[in-house]
Parts: C-alpha cells; structure tokens; sequence
C-alpha cells in the first residue's frame, strides 16, 4: 500500500492554481474573485466537517448514528433539490415529494450496492453504507432535480394541450404522457454520458480515490462499474418517483390540471 | 337532461337551470362574465362546489374520465399535442363524411397544424370533441373564426347534434346565432353579482 497522506502546507499548494484563477480575474476585471473564494472556502469547510463527522461516527458502535446521519444527508439533499427548482411547486409539499424519492431511491439504491459489495452483514458498517449513500444522492438529486424541472417548466407551455386531453376523457397520466417522455429523457441524459464517458475520457472519482490510496486497479474497476450500474439504477428511479409524484402535485383526484400548485415566481 | 344545480363558478352566484336533450341552452354575457368558466366547472375541468347531474348522475358519482367522455368542453381555440389533425381523433369509419360536412379537404387530416388557418383549426377541433359521440357539448364561441358561409355549416352540424338527441350549452357573443340555435338563453351579467337560480329549463 502506497497511500499518501496530505499536509496542510501541501493542501495550500494546491490552492495555488486557484490562486493564480483569482488574481486573473481580479487583474482583469472579471469579478469572479469574490465567488470562486467562497464556493473554495465553502468546499473545504465542508469537507472537512464531513471528514471529521465520519471519522467520529466510523468510531461508533450503534448504528443509530450511521442512519441518523444518513437522515440528515437525505433530508440536506432534499433542500438542495428544493433550492434548485426555479417554478416552485408549494415548498412543503415539495420538501416531502424531494425527501420521499431521495429517500426512498437513493437510500435503496445505497442499501442495495451495499448488500453486494460488503455483503448484508455489513450493512450496519457505516464505513461502506454512508459514502455511498452520500454518492447515491447526489446522481439522485440530479436527475430528480432535472425531471422536476423539465415538468415544471413544460406545463406551463403545453398548458393547452394537456387541458384538451383532459377535456377529451384521457388520464392525467395519459394527458401528460408526452411531458413525462421528455422529462425522463432529460434526466437520464446525464447518466447516459457518464457511462458512455466512463473511462474513455472520464476516469470516474470513486476508481481515481481507491487507485490513489493504493488499490490493485482491477479491483478498483470491479467496485466502480458495480456503482454506477446501482447509481445510474437508482437516479433513473429517482428521475422517474419524481416525474410521477410530480404530475401528481399538479394534477387531482379529478384528474384536473391545477397550475394554482405552482407558486408563482 | 342536463341538470346544474347551485353550481358555484368562481366569480358568480351560484347557478341553477336544466337543459333536456334535444335542446340548446345558449349563455350570453360580456368578456369576463364568467361564460367559459361556467362551462369549464361543468365539463369538471376546474373545481367547483355545487352539483351538476347527466340523466341523475352528479359527476363526482362517476370517474372523471367517464364525465368527460359524456360532457365535453370545446375550447374556442382548439390546442394540439401531435403534428398532424388525423393523430388527435379515434380511429372511426365516419372521419370523412365529419370533414365533409364542414368543408374540410381529407387532405388536412395529414397536413401539418402549424400549416392550417384558424379557422381550419377550429372546425377540426370542433370534429374531435364530437367524433366519439359525447352526450352533452358545451360549446365555447365555436364559430369565432369563421367566415359566415362556414360558421352556417358549423351551425348545420350543432343542428345535427341536437337532431339526434344531444345536449348543447353554446356560449356566443353573435345573437343572431343564438336566435337560430338556442331554446333558453341564459345572461351572466358583468363583474356584479349575478342573478342566481336563473331557469332556463325547456
């Protein structure tokens, strides 16, 4: 095992380049100086809050901890995908709709990757089940964001013809039946690119890490191709729980389009 | 019989009137009277509180889709999910002899909407809402983009309609028209309250 562990000095080396990014930006007048320091402060706030959070709860026994802080990680995402909806649906109700879909495919999805790589008898192992929870989450949050967007927007546009499908007798599903396709389609978009850049132009972060601290490269690959057939499983899932939760919200039990839902921007 | 009974649209008083079958009920009023919501709640597209009953039936007795099947709202301006007209319509025998009636070429069943007029449009939306026989037609300003030869064969058709047993609520701003269809006539008043429990049973 070759693994290489970084000081703080090192850390600031690698700063540098920002660094540099920063002083162009300023010396040309770009003004993105302020915000590329921030979203840098920012990340490594964070991420060492998380480092240190893990160390502490890897250092525990009961797994109370692994699922309360899986808890947490869900209900954060959850405000992330909230955040990131410009034509909001009501906000509580789409907190419920965004923490319900992460949860329930995010959360599967992990459990499930778990239950393979570790075996069931480490499911309770906070040291597999939360980073891939945490990545689980964030392929989640993407494409669920990107299909409640996709909705969102279009039914304000196609308004007309969804009503004159209602009008027609057809379902609400059947009436938004060609908004759906088009919101799936774009969630999966990204998936669909990252798995077809996988490798040949991406080196995928998790297989970069484990071959960073040491990995035999082959066993390296195995985990990383098993993650991203559970991940791209469980964010497709997701694209779609929140599609179908989503025409939902914007539909009722009458079948009858209620833009009303939407909260004006 | 169409029965609506304390019917409350949104900006009127509530409503209440019959219309039997074979007849047409034609509602009058200024822009923003409240005429096409009226007929929205009917077709129950919006919510509303009240009842509206189809031979005794209320429509939150029966699934939503089965009410609309039964009672359908035509829009003034018809709007389209697919390319061509023929995708819209229920794969039925009588499609040309429908087109026929009002003047429209087979052809424009295939051509592209975007590539019809206005007026073509409308007839053709007209063509869709009745082409799967529905009982009740609630129809919003049908002949408003048309020229007076066409709407006369627009006309001929609701004619047909109510010939043949269906029920008909016309909201037109033409009373001519009006005078040539309708049976009872129903007058929503601008902004103030309206009269409520105007009958206009036949």
């Amino acid at each position: 095992m070759s693994y290489v562990d970084l000081s703080i000095p090192d850390l600031a080396l690698a700063a540098l380049l920002l660094v540099v990014n920063g002083a162009l930006s300023f010396a040309l007048g770009l003004r993105f100086e302020l915000s590329l320091a921030v979203a840098a402060l920012r990340m490594v706030v964070q991420i060492s809050a998380i480092g240190m959070l893990l160390k502490f709860v890897l250092g525990q026994t009961s797994p109370g901890w692994t699922a309360l802080v899986g808890l947490v990680m869900v209900l954060v995402a959850a405000f992330e995908l909230l955040r990131r909806q410009e034509r909001r649906f009501r906000s509580w109700v789409m907190y419920g709709l965004g923490s319900a879909v992460l949860l329930l495919t995010g959360g599967l999805g992990a459990l499930y990757a778990v239950a393979i790589v570790a075996g069931p008898e480490l499911l309770s192992n906070p040291r597999y089940l939360l980073p891939v929870l945490g990545m689980a989450l964030g392929n989640t949050l993407t494409s669920a964001s990107l299909s409640l967007q996709t909705l969102a927007e279009g039914v304000e546009l196609e308004r007309g013809a969804i009503e004159a499908r209602i009008a027609l007798g057809a379902t609400r599903f059947a009436a938004f039946s060609s908004l759906l396709q088009r919101a799936f389609r774009t969630a999966t978009t990204p998936l669909i690119a990252a798995m077809a850049l996988a490798g040949a132009v991406a080196m995928p972060d998790m297989m970069a890490g484990q071959i960073l601290a040491g990995a035999d490269p082959v066993a390296a690959a195995r985990q990383q191709i098993m993650i991203m057939l559970v991940l791209a499983g469980a964010a497709a899932l997701g694209a779609l729980a929140a599609a179908v939760g989503g025409v939902r919200l914007l539909t009722d039990k009458r079948h009858r389009l209620r833009l009303d839902r939407l909260a004006q921007a | 019989m169409l029965k609506v009974d304390y019917l409350s649209v949104r900006g009127l008083s509530p409503l209440s009137f019959e219309v039997a079958a074979r007849q047409c009920l034609a509602i009058e009023g200024p822009s923003g009277s409240g005429k096409s919501r009226l007929l929205r709640a009917i077709a129950d597209l919006d919510p509303a509180d009240g009842y509206v009953f189809l031979e005794g039936v209320e429509r939150r007795e029966v699934p939503a889709q089965q009410w609309r099947r039964r009672v359908r709202y035509v829009a003034t301006e018809p709007a389209w999910w697919a390319r061509t007209a023929r995708e819209h319509f229920p794969s039925t025998g009588r499609l040309e002899r429908l087109l026929s009636s009002l003047a429209l070429e087979p052809d424009k069943l295939d051509a592209p909407l975007a590539e019809l007029s206005t007026g073509e449009r409308q007839r053709l939306g007209l063509l869709r809402a009745i082409a799967d026989d529905p009982q009740v037609l609630l129809l919003d300003e049908p002949t408003s983009a048309l020229d007076p030869p066409t709407g006369a064969l627009v006309e001929e058709l609701i004619k047909f309609q109510i010939l043949v047993g269906r029920i008909v609520v016309l909201v037109s701003h033409d009373a001519a028209q009006i005078g040539r269809l309708a049976h009872a006539r129903l007058r929503l008043l601008a902004a103030e309250a309206p009269r409520a429990n105007q009958s206009a049973a036949a």
